[in-house]
């Protein structure tokens, strides 16, 4: 493959996971942080960007390693990874904000579990070259964040009349709370769906014209 | 079904290479873990005391240096690591001069959806508790969250009265919260309207705690009361 194919093959793996297969909003995988944790924008983000780390990490050791593993025990080892780097971003968010700690909360330690990474793993890190894992990985990680951001800044907005922590309608705003309890992440998770299968929906009717 | 099932042959697994690559991932894994640990360790202790220090600091706000210690049957101790078993932690805040001008110590009980942990402050001259600050809940954003704000329910911690029974043994009156509008006595906590479960949690939460530390504590009292300048 000629280097320009190569890059070009590269953004196509980008543009994946950030917008084709994103993983919130097109494949709906990774919903129980995704509905949990966004209660607010800094979280989204916080959370979005933890994840992207341990997948990117993990995609790329386990691409590296992917010769050596016998495919018996490849789960064992993948999960072995797969902690081991939660462990390594649980460390270092108590190193940064005690407080975002506190708001992730357990939901830190369940990347380990989260579908997305050993999706990622399984169907892509553990058949290609490093690089082309790395890139994936990192897609998949920045639509993950997108989607989280997505739900975490209409949330606070909407439920507490801010945006990372920033008040925005002044006094007389009258939060609705609801919208940063559980159900209102599955009102707001629910419109956003309802938004891209619109879009979908649309190109497909222009395209069928 | 007598019919001869084919033989399914099984293709000879390389144990040893199986066994092999999970040591050297483990051992990679482990040192990976154990790397970030050192490196990560001195800022996650500077956070978190920071983190209590701002709170005790909120309570306290003229204390010029706070110290941290146990109490414990076998008396009062300065802090090192976690406290052991059946001791309870507590902070002494002292003035400019080095004297001791209160104690802040935490307590938690279970609120409506998690732990509300707070932080209360005692002086010895008035038996009392003179203020608190929530330092962990998960109460409902609207309504158990107004433990924090509803001036009307942080009255009730001005002058909570915790003076113990003459032999020191416990609190004369256990701290209690009751409904709405019914408080009578000064160790009472009047519930806020709505949020009863989460305002009994903080009730809960600070007996709980003063009546554990409180009868270790007092005795050793006088030992504390200079102890601010002799550090």
């Amino acid at each position: 493959m000629s280097s320009q194919a190569l890059q070009a093959s590269n953004m196509e793996q980008l543009l994946e996971g950030i917008w084709k297969q994103n993983p919130v909003f097109v494949m709906a995988l990774g919903m129980c942080p995704a509905l949990a944790v966004t209660v607010s924008a800094f979280n989204a983000l916080g959370m979005g960007l933890a994840t992207t780390f341990v997948l990117i990490c993990s995609c790329t050791l386990i691409s590296m390693l992917r010769r050596f593993i016998p495919k018996e025990v490849r789960i064992a080892t993948y999960i072995v990874i797969i902690a081991t780097f939660v462990t390594l971003v649980d460390y270092i968010i108590q190193a940064v904000s005690l407080a975002l700690y506190e708001a992730l909360g357990a939901f830190i330690q369940l990347i380990v579990v989260n579908c997305i990474i050993l999706g990622r793993v399984e169907s892509h890190a553990a058949k290609n070259p490093p690089l082309s894992a790395l890139v994936n990985a990192l897609g998949m990680g920045i639509g993950f964040t997108i989607g989280l951001f997505a739900l975490g800044s209409v949330r606070e907005i909407l439920g507490a009349g801010k945006l990372f922590g920033l008040s925005l309608f002044g006094d007389h705003f009258q939060p609705w709370v609801v919208m940063v309890l559980p159900p209102g992440g599955f009102f707001v998770l629910g419109l956003w769906l309802l938004f891209f299968a619109w879009l979908a929906k649309r190109k497909e009717a222009r395209h069928g014209a | 079904m007598s019919g001869e099932q084919p033989v399914h042959v099984v293709p000879p697994v390389n144990s040893l290479r199986m066994v092999r690559t999970l040591m050297l991932v483990t051992a990679l894994c482990g040192g990976l873990i154990v790397a970030v640990w050192q490196v990560t360790q001195p800022a996650i202790a500077a956070n978190k005391k920071v983190v209590l220090e701002r709170s005790v600091r909120a309570l306290i706000p003229d204390a010029a240096r706070i110290v941290e210690f146990d109490a414990s049957d076998k008396g009062v101790t300065a802090s090192k690591g976690d406290p052991a078993a059946g001791a309870v932690r507590f902070y002494a805040a002292y003035d400019k001069e080095g004297k001791l001008d209160a104690i802040a110590a935490e307590g938690g009980a279970r609120g409506y959806s998690d732990t509300v942990r707070v932080l209360y402050g005692y002086r010895r001259d008035c038996e009392c508790i003179f203020g608190i600050q929530v330092t962990q809940m998960k109460e409902t954003p609207g309504i158990g969250d107004k433990i924090i704000t509803d001036p009307a329910f942080l009255k009730n911690f001005e002058r909570l009265d915790v003076s113990l029974t003459p032999d020191m043994k416990s609190l004369f009156n256990a701290v209690k919260t009751v409904k709405h509008g019914t408080k009578q006595f000064g160790w009472e906590i009047d519930a806020i309207a709505g949020a009863t479960i989460t305002s009994k949690a903080v009730g809960r939460g600070i007996n709980d705690s003063a009546q554990r530390l409180l009868p270790l504590l007092l005795p050793k009292l006088e030992a504390l009361q200079q102890n601010g300048g002799a550090q």
